[in-house]
């Protein structure tokens, strides 16, 4: 039931649709085996990769496997500090793997992980002149958020909480802020610790919801993939339905008389 | 010779050196990999033209498992 109101609701991100709401980040799995397995039963059909030095040990087979499930890849630019660095990660990944699209990156520091608001406007302006489709990482901030879409992001995608640190989102409000005044779509990005999390993502309004560590570092990644898929759906549905308001007093639900 | 910094550590390669020439040395030529020299991209198809100065950096990425 819930796949084929997926299929009437798509996620469009720059003309491209996909059926699955869940974006999933490959990083965290403790093998590809299990990754496989996560990657099928969280039914997404775009996941990130990131860029490494091609010494690095487990280049190509993360690449492999992403091909051969047909999902599409996103590459990004963590682990870059500035913007100079981002745009130069992009235009390797883009040319290495033969992608245009890009969720964009810059940390401020190790400690936090927290994006670093400047460096990554002043990325994503030059990576959308140079063709590329930008899916922002940025802070709960809806001012930043709109300058990101006037920038020409193809989506801006928020976090609930640090990254790895399956705090929830912290500021839904701010969440609701920047959902509420979007012109492309919000992505849930980071935070997200259990299914809960991911489905009031998609209740306050977001159009998807990214997240990694929360399946692959779960004691059982497999089943979490699938709570996840759950969540986003029901959450989907939850706010396409339309909420009963919150009321301070009780209201019987069966007439008094 | 000519000293490069490949991916952060200096090596030495043979004076007029290609970029071709210099990655199948490393043996880094395979399909999912993109190459900068001092901080521009290096399209796979000029790979065979472009001839790699002394103290020349190259960056040589490719994709891994990552958020």
């Amino acid at each position: 039931m819930a796949d084929q109101v997926n299929m009437a609701d798509p996620l469009v991100i720059a003309g491209h649709k996909l059926q699955s709401r869940l974006i999933i980040g490959t990083g965290g799995a403790s093998n590809l085996a299990v990754l496989e397995r996560a990657l099928v039963e969280s039914g997404t059909e775009l996941t990130t990769v990131a860029m490494r030095r091609a010494d690095t040990e487990g280049g190509s087979g993360v690449l492999e496997l992403l091909r051969r499930l047909g999902i599409r890849l996103l590459p990004n630019t963590a682990g870059c500090r500035s913007a100079a660095e981002a745009v130069l990660t992009a235009q390797l990944a883009r040319e290495a793997l033969e992608t245009d699209w890009i969720k964009l990156e810059v940390h401020a520091d190790d400690r936090t992980l927290l994006p670093e608001p400047f460096e990554t406007l002043e990325a994503a302006e030059t990576l959308v002149a140079d063709g590329f489709t930008v899916l922002a990482y940025t802070n709960d901030d809806p001012v930043l958020a709109l300058r990101l879409a006037e920038a020409g992001c193809a989506a801006v995608m928020p976090l609930g909480a640090p990254i790895g640190t399956g705090l929830g989102i912290r500021n839904p409000h701010n969440i609701e802020l920047i959902t509420s005044r979007a012109s492309v779509p919000i992505v849930l990005d980071a935070g997200i610790g259990t299914a809960s999390d991911a489905a009031l993502a998609m209740e306050l309004g977001c159009d998807a919801v990214l997240l990694s560590t929360a399946v692959t570092r779960a004691q059982d990644p497999e089943r979490m993939a699938t709570a996840m898929r759950h969540a986003v759906a029901g959450g989907r549905l939850a706010r396409l339905a339309g909420r009963i308001p919150q009321r301070f007093w009780a209201q019987a639900s069966s007439p008094p008389r | 010779m000519i000293e490069v910094e490949v991916n952060g550590d200096e090596r030495e390669f043979a004076d007029g050196i290609t970029l071709a020439e210099l990655l199948d040395q490393l043996g880094t030529t395979q399909r999912g990999v993109a190459v900068a020299v001092d901080g521009q991209v290096v399209a796979r198809g000029a790979w065979p033209e472009v001839v790699i100065a002394d103290g020349a950096k190259v960056q040589i990425l490719t994709a891994v498992q990552g958020g």
